[in-house]
């Protein structure tokens, strides 16, 4: 122990580090340009306060916002074999999954809980982007299977919300298989005459809009997310035309029959509470921010 | 007879077989037959030779192949008193998909598949085997009424996938096959899939999610196409023989990953060589399958569907 190694070097590394901090404490917005404050957009569900345009939000910390108090616990996903098909591209898969397992902090592509929505048990899953597209491979399968029976079992509600560029190519056929797979996830949740709410975030496409994300008994999007089958590229090298502004956006899809609403993250909890009391024949929810239900002590 | 990239070996020992018969018919004095035969035989070897371990790119060709028999050829040989019916009751009726009641070995069936056509002019009406919305929500129409009438449902399966456009986007596309699929787990009569030629994807499982899943020996079954694959993860569409090969598509690797229930052997030289024995072959095994199925249950059936797909990837994978 120093002078050097007690002053200088800390001194030296707080220097560094102060430099790159500028860039993690804001955040541009990519579609009005505005400059963000990392509290601010936090505190605003990762919408943009200028012009509301909805950025993605990790999975947990949309669990965070809607869970009263935050609180919830995740509900067990079981583990599928890691790469099938020893699938290999420019990358191996393995090496691509830890890749978006170091950049995301979580394990897959979907992030299943359950809790209290402002006093309304219900099971939750959401759908990671950020974690290779949110690609549906096995887990993502096994996630809403499992999200499925944890819901029969509890009796609640499940609200599902999907963000993904389709299948998981690495996986191959197995992936396609989630399709059917999926579908006789929502099928417990019918029989269960429990309801079924998908939420469509931006963006859900292939083979994720193709299965469960459409088969919602109510289905609320957020504003401007692009929710489509083939995606705006795909179409337009096909009919060799330009597509029409806000094509498969959500007010779009809202316009053609394929949602029930478009609505605006800051209202989405209300909203989806509101819908799901009604639908469980409860009385109206306590509005506002409610602290985290209380652990009631176990039955001795 | 349309030869295949790899094929152009074979086209050309079979092409001079047939100018040197074509050279004795103009002149009766020669008698070419001994070399004629000579280049059958080694034409012969050749086609066992290039068949015998076709690459998962190769099985993509000959999947596609323009003169592999279609749903079309399917229906007209092997049931009887087809009746197509048509549209899907809200907006149109698409011809991608063929679909209707009819008799299987004498027994009234509801069959459904996709066309591609096999003309210019059919192939567009068929809009090349792409079905849009309406093609979907046909099938899930004639599946109602097959679960109502107890009627067993066949289904041929050969698409590109479903059709990539405006109006299909508009109108639901995601939906129709997220509701295709689901009606096929749903109802209380045998659902037998045979791939023909291509499932493509989201397009070919809406009619897959059956109790008994077949595929022809060259034919294929994929979440995405070669090219389209190889484009988005090689950035390189021109790479779709490694795309193939890392997607395992065939039958083979299929039946390998318990995905498919039964492979049904091809012609030397595939489908396309000899239509009438193929659709012959396919037609057994759909006998084979729906014999599988008989005097169960519906609760049962749709029971032992539902396991089968919920244990798909869980069970027969090594590790």
């Amino acid at each position: 122990m120093n002078w050097i190694s007690n002053y200088v070097r800390p001194k030296i590394n707080s220097l560094f580090s102060r430099r790159e901090v500028p860039e993690n404490l804001w955040t541009k917005c990519p579609e009005c340009g505005t400059m963000l404050f990392h509290r601010e957009l936090s505190d605003n569900l990762n919408v943009c306060s200028n012009c509301d345009h909805h950025m993605a939000i990790s999975p947990r910390d949309r669990f965070t916002a809607l869970f009263d108090g935050g609180i919830f616990t995740e509900v067990k996903v079981p583990e599928p074999v890691v790469d099938p098909l020893q699938f290999r591209d420019q990358k191996k898969y393995p090496d691509r999954l830890k890749g978006a397992q170091k950049a995301t902090g979580e394990k897959e592509a979907m992030l299943v809980a359950e809790g209290e929505i402002a006093r309304t048990p219900v099971v939750c899953a959401g759908q990671d982007f950020a974690f290779m597209a949110g690609s549906m491979g096995m887990y993502v399968g096994n996630a809403i299977v499992a999200a499925a029976q944890r819901a029969v079992e509890l009796k609640r509600p499940l609200i599902l919300f999907s963000a993904a560029g389709g299948a998981r190519m690495q996986e191959g056929i197995l992936s396609l298989m989630q399709m059917p797979r999926t579908t006789v996830a929502v099928q417990m949740l019918k029989e269960a005459n429990l309801p079924y709410i998908v939420v469509l975030t931006h963006p859900t496409t292939g083979g994720v809009t193709a299965s469960y994300a459409m088969l919602g008994d109510v289905h609320i999007a957020e504003p401007n997310a692009l929710i489509c089958f083939a995606g705006p590229r795909v179409i337009e090298q096909t009919i060799r035309e330009k597509l029409p502004e806000g094509f498969q956006r959500a007010e779009y899809l809202l316009d053609h029959g394929m949602l029930d609403r478009v609505t605006h993250r800051k209202e989405m909890k209300d909203e989806l509470v509101t819908i799901l009391r009604m639908l469980t024949n409860q009385p109206p929810a306590v509005k506002g921010d409610l602290p985290a239900p209380v652990e009631e002590a176990p039955a001795s | 007879m349309n030869y295949l990239e790899f094929e152009k070996p074979l086209a050309e020992i079979e092409g001079k077989a047939e100018e040197l018969r074509a050279l004795a018919r103009a002149n009766s004095e020669m008698d070419v037959e001994k070399e004629a035969a000579a280049l059958d035989r080694k034409a012969e070897t050749m086609l066992r030779d290039l068949y015998k371990d076709l690459s998962a790119w190769r099985k993509t060709q000959v999947a596609r192949h323009p003169e592999r028999p279609h749903c079309k050829d399917y229906i007209e040989q092997l049931f009887t008193e087809f009746t197509p019916l048509a549209g899907d009751r809200n907006f149109a009726d698409d011809h991608a998909v063929m679909g209707g009641l009819a008799r299987f070995d004498g027994r009234p069936v509801v069959v459904i598949g996709h066309e591609k056509g096999h003309d210019t002019k059919s192939r567009i009406d068929r809009n090349f085997g792409m079905a849009r919305p309406e093609g979907y929500r046909k099938a899930i129409r004639l599946m109602d009424m097959a679960d109502r009438f107890g009627l067993p449902v066949i289904t041929l399966i050969d698409t590109p996938g479903a059709y990539p456009g405006k109006g299909a986007e508009e109108r639901g596309q995601s939906e129709a096959i997220a509701r295709s699929t689901q009606k096929c787990l749903e109802i209380g009569v045998p659902v037998i899939a045979t791939v023909i030629g291509e499932g493509g994807s989201g397009g070919a499982v809406a009619f897959a999610a059956a109790n008994r899943v077949a595929m022809l020996e060259h034919s294929v079954y994929s979440v995405i196409s070669p090219e389209g694959c190889a484009s988005i993860l090689w950035k390189d569409a021109e790479k779709m023989r490694e795309a193939a090969e890392a997607l395992r598509l065939t039958a083979q690797d299929l039946q390998k990953l318990g995905v498919i229930d039964r492979i049904i052997k091809e012609p030397m030289g595939g489908a396309q060589r000899a239509p009438s024995e193929a659709i012959d072959a396919v037609g057994k095994a759909i006998e084979t399958m729906l014999k599988e199925l008989s005097g169960k249950k519906p609760e049962a059936l749709i029971k032992d569907r539902r396991q089968k797909f919920l244990d798909m990837g869980t069970k027969g994978l090594a590790a």
